[in-house]
């Protein structure tokens, strides 16, 4: 795997599973991923530090257990908060909605798939999970960055008033528009094919 | 002479990979294969004890994480026992209860039933981790079993269940078995062909 230039996304991984937990973090890292594993949903919202019922981010102090995540990939079926559960505590909160979410199980469920697809996971990944599949994981980061800085450039706007910020302004449309560009590219049909196979026996 | 021995360790292991992984050898699959040591692998999705996955386990394996196998399979087997301990408990459960309601008849039905109901559903929990990490290290026939096994339980056939565990144990061990004689001979392995390249025995 090639080491990219920029800085290493961070990759939060979930599941309540050891070995699973010591796979996803080896394919991230071989991935050239910074990654951090957790064993349920619950851990992960407390070191994304969602609160609940939150609507205002600028007026809450991080604490100081919280993490910067460029994605969330989680196993669906967990005892106590499921990944869907996960999913839709994410995207419910306004800091953490722009993270894309990736879900993976080891049962092929046509309507599983559907539901979270439809509750706002980018991917579907059907476990063992390969190398390959990681691959489709960059876009879904870009597309999260380039949100999450337009949301900071809406805040920042907004608290600071007018100011001097054209300049440094129009070089951020700048990077995003190349981000664009990039995931433009980097989105091939597959994006909106989630990989499962209908036989487990196949050979991939 | 320890090149001799090295060598005869690799065509060793290579018997032993073909065996877990059993009979023909898919042609253009291997050509896909990046790792030169995996080339000469032979295995059938329908027989094979190990499948694909196993030998991505390897593929993930480098000098960042030279033991990263066997620390692995080491989670496995103890996460595996765990279980089949478990499953093997909740199946005595259920024969006693089996066995002791036979002559209490109609009084405990409902609470027997109740009872089943939650031992059965257990096992199932149990054998769903299972067949997930199985499938996770590429222990084909473990996971296999584990779906039948999983069937019983859901029709709680105790008898069925029995069978299937026995069945379980069974691969399970023979599993361990290889997987053990494996690690040993990757270990002699490496052992014989460092030696060869040590400073005072070169």
């Amino acid at each position: 795997m090639t080491v990219e230039a920029e800085a290493q996304f961070h990759v939060l991984a979930v599941d309540d599973s050891l070995i699973d937990r010591k796979l996803i973090e080896r394919l991230l890292k071989t991935s050239s991923y910074q990654v951090t594993t957790v064993e349920s949903g619950s851990k992960a919202l407390e070191l994304l530090g969602f609160r609940e019922g939150q609507s205002n981010t600028a007026s809450v102090s991080p604490n100081q257990h919280e993490i910067e995540v460029n994605l969330v990939i989680t196993d669906y079926c967990m005892p106590g908060m499921t990944g869907y559960d996960l999913l839709k505590k994410i995207k419910g909160s306004s800091s953490l909605k722009d993270i894309p979410v990736v879900i993976m199980s080891s049962e092929n469920v046509p309507s599983r798939i559907s539901r979270c697809l439809e509750g706002g996971a980018e991917e579907f990944f059907l476990k063992p999970v390969q190398l390959s599949d990681l691959k489709r994981l960059r876009p879904h980061i870009l597309k999260g960055k380039s949100n999450c800085k337009e949301q900071k450039q809406e805040q920042q706007q907004q608290e600071n008033n007018n100011n001097n910020d054209s300049s440094s302004t129009s070089s951020c449309s700048d990077n995003q528009s190349n981000k664009r560009k990039a995931m433009d590219e980097g989105l091939s049909p597959e994006r909106t094919r989630p990989r499962f196979s209908s036989d487990s026996l196949t050979v991939v | 002479m320890l090149g001799l021995g090295a060598a005869r360790l690799e065509a060793d292991m290579n018997r032993l990979m073909a065996l877990l992984f059993h009979q023909f050898i898919w042609k253009e699959k291997m050509e896909k294969l990046a790792h030169p040591s995996t080339r000469w692998l032979m295995w059938d999705s329908a027989q094979g004890v190990l499948d694909e996955q196993f030998m991505q386990l390897q593929q993930l394996q480098d000098e960042s994480s030279p033991n990263f196998v066997s620390e692995v399979i080491s989670i496995y087997f103890r996460e595996s026992e765990k279980l089949l301990k478990n499953v093997r408990s909740l199946l005595s459960a259920l024969h006693l209860i089996r066995t002791f309601v036979a002559n209490w008849r109609v009084m405990f039905l409902s609470h027997r039933a109740d009872r089943e109901c939650t031992d059965y559903r257990k096992i199932g929990i149990h054998l769903n981790q299972l067949m997930g990490s199985s499938s996770s290290v590429g222990a084909k026939r473990v996971r296999t079993v584990c779906l039948a096994f999983r069937a019983a339980s859901e029709h709680r056939s105790w008898s069925g269940c029995l069978r299937s565990l026995e069945v379980l144990e069974h691969e399970y061990c023979y599993l361990k078995t290889k997987l053990h004689e494996l690690f040993q001979m990757e270990q002699q392995r490496v052992m014989a062909a460092g030696a060869r390249h040590h400073p005072l025995l070169s």
